[in-house]
């Protein structure tokens, strides 16, 4: 039985130093015994993959932004919903009404979204909120 | 292990998170629905809410006790810690109504969010659970980073909200790392498991706790702005809106020490001796960083922000004493600094004018000729800052070097007695400033005082003054709860 940390984890440390080894021979093999050759074509990208043009840094609008953050904060809330549904037996009532709790809040939270036009692509956001009584 | 509905005891434990909660989603559909309503609906609504909260905390302070499985515990020490932060929020909502008017800000937004931070501050203060310290904690942030950057058309506010986000997740993640490594090497994450684990025969290797306990106290120590992670501060206090500033100030500041005091002195007061060292440099450092950063600012808010890292250093000398003197001390001054600083920035607040035009110290100049009642109030708050007989900031100081000699520091509390001699030259030239000059333009085109603000600056005066004439009050209080703690 292995007693202290050291013992209990040089296992792993083995372990860390073959995968490194494996790694740094492999490269090294290739690097010795493998050809070189570098022209246009083999830097072109391969087989059916599109040509690029020009550069990715474009500007694009900031709308984009504000629907991935929500689409990403409902998405993750949304995700719990399924291991919920498969075990929703075995957690009986209990579950159901703890999930009813969670789905009233995203639900709070997502129509305040809506109703405060974050979910509009066109400009009505900004004139619902000019419009709005002071 | 089966799950079952949680008890009525446990709901009622944990009711004012509830109502918090329940509130400021509330408000959310509320702010979303209304077309038309009142500008101070929502401030009315949560002082309510606030009301309901504190009314809950003390219910569930009656009957203290375990909530979840000993997730949560609602102690003294929990209720007054919740009581505290709820009594901030008040005083913040009523100094914010004339603000938010001033500066054509939404409302409904402003308080929900208000209350949700206060919902993750009152979890941090009850929790008993390093994954509850960790959520609160979250709650708490989060709410606040946006906040910070409420005014979103002012650039300094979202300087402000962005550094502190960015160097608010980072610290988290640190506590996190602490959190993960105390776990691995305990395999508990409850704080009285914990003690018993270090305690116990089959204690871990001290180096990885020792460790664990580094790396929460970086986390934490950013949360309550001690050197040396303090540089945020005096920009996100100067970029936020007062309100918030005040806000950030008080409340997650005293939130973040009931939880570095919770488990320092719980569930890593085994290996205290080790950690000991690092509170004492921290609390030296803020302390003479704070104080003498303090003498050169000539923005009120940037002061204001310094004074609050010395403040922290003069919490972390109580941390450092490591009895329940120390913690009881730490109790009583949070209370106090809460007060006196709130006092102070609500007459910031006042007089900064719309669009915080007017932030530097000449601007109050001659302040108590025009107003005399607000300098009169201010009077107060600075005199308690500096820490003069009658008012708690006196009694928070005493007790806390008090604390820090009965437990043999005797180097840190004549450092920090001879910090806080520094730090009166600071508060001193604001009142100086009010006093002897003329009148400045900020004070010339000061409106009179709203009810609100009124309010925001007599009960913290009341308290400030309550405190320092009747400190037995409180302080037996903390006594009592810092001891049934362990």
């Amino acid at each position: 039985m292995p007693t202290s940390y050291t013992e209990m984890y040089f296992p792993v440390l083995v372990q860390a130093i073959l995968a490194m080894a494996l790694a740094a021979g492999l490269l090294t093999v290739s690097r010795l015994l493998g050809k070189r050759v570098r022209n246009r074509v083999k830097d072109l990208p391969y087989e059916s993959g599109i040509v690029p043009t020009g550069d990715a840094r474009q500007r694009f609008s900031v709308k984009f932004y504000l629907v991935a953050m929500l689409f990403i904060v409902f998405d993750i809330e949304a995700i719990f919903l399924y291991p919920w549904a498969v075990v929703y037996r075995d957690l009986r009532m209990v579950g159901f009404v703890e999930m009813l709790v969670f789905v009233i809040l995203i639900l709070s939270g997502f129509f305040y979204i809506w109703k405060k036009g974050a979910l509009d692509w066109a400009a009505g956001a900004v004139d619902r909120k000019e419009n709005r009584a002071p | 292990m089966p799950i079952s509905f949680p008890t009525t005891l446990d709901l009622g434990r944990f009711l004012p998170e509830i109502l918090l909660t329940v509130f400021g989603t509330l408000f959310m559909v509320l702010d979303a629905v209304l077309q038309k309503r009142s500008k101070n609906l929502f401030g009315h609504l949560t002082l309510l809410a606030l009301a309901a909260a504190l009314g809950a905390s003390l219910y569930a302070g009656s009957e203290p006790g375990p909530a979840f499985g000993g997730m949560l515990v609602v102690d003294g020490f929990a209720t007054f810690f919740r009581v505290l932060v709820l009594g901030v929020g008040m005083l913040i909502v009523l100094s914010s109504y004339r603000f938010l008017a001033r500066e054509n800000a939404e409302t409904g937004e402003y308080h929900a969010l208000l209350l949700f931070s206060l919902a993750g501050q009152c979890l941090m203060a009850s929790a008993n659970d390093l994954i509850m310290v960790f959520i609160g904690l979250e709650i708490s942030s989060i709410a606040s980073y946006v906040l910070a950057g409420y005014l979103r058309d002012d650039k300094r506010a979202n300087e402000a909200a962005l550094k502190y986000f960015l160097l608010g997740s980072f610290a988290t993640a640190f506590f996190l790392y602490g959190v993960a490594i105390l776990y691995g090497s305990t395999g508990t994450v409850k704080l009285d498991q914990i003690h018993a684990v270090l305690t116990g025969p089959n204690a871990p290797f001290p180096v990885f706790v020792t460790l664990a306990a580094a790396l929460m106290l970086v986390g934490l120590g950013f949360k309550v702005s001690a050197a040396p992670f303090q540089v945020w501060a005096p920009d996100v206090y100067q970029g936020a809106p007062t309100p918030v500033a005040a806000f950030l100030s008080a409340a997650p500041k005293a939130a973040a020490f009931a939880v570095f005091l919770r488990i320092f002195t719980t569930a890593l007061e085994p290996i205290g001796t080790a950690w000991e060292p690092l509170a004492w440099g921290s609390a030296l450092a803020s302390m003479t960083i704070g104080n003498f950063a303090a003498l050169l600012q000539s923005n009120i808010k940037r002061m204001l922000a310094y004074s609050s890292i010395a403040h922290a250093g003069y919490v972390l000398v109580a941390l450092t004493a490591r009895s329940d003197t120390g913690t009881s001390a730490a109790m009583f001054y949070l209370a106090a600094y809460a007060l006196m600083n709130l006092g102070a920035f609500a007459v910031v607040t006042h007089l900064s004018g719309k669009g915080e035009r007017y932030l530097t110290l000449d601007d109050f100049a001659g302040l108590a000729q025009k107003q005399p009642f607000t300098a009169a109030m201010l009077t107060i708050f600075l005199l308690s800052l500096i820490g003069v007989p009658l008012t708690g900031g006196f009694f928070g100081k005493f007790y806390i070097f008090k604390a820090a000699l009965d437990s043999h520091l005797v180097w840190l509390a004549v450092l920090g007695l001879l910090n806080s001699a520094v730090a009166a030259y600071y508060y001193l030239r604001v009142l100086v400033m009010m006093y002897m000059h003329d009148p400045s333009q900020a004070v010339q085109e000061a409106e009179p005082l709203s009810h609100g603000l009124q309010l925001a600056l007599v009960l913290p005066a009341l308290g400030t003054l309550f405190l320092g004439i009747f400190p037995n009050w409180v302080l037996e209080f903390a006594g009592h709860s810092a001891a049934l703690m362990k």
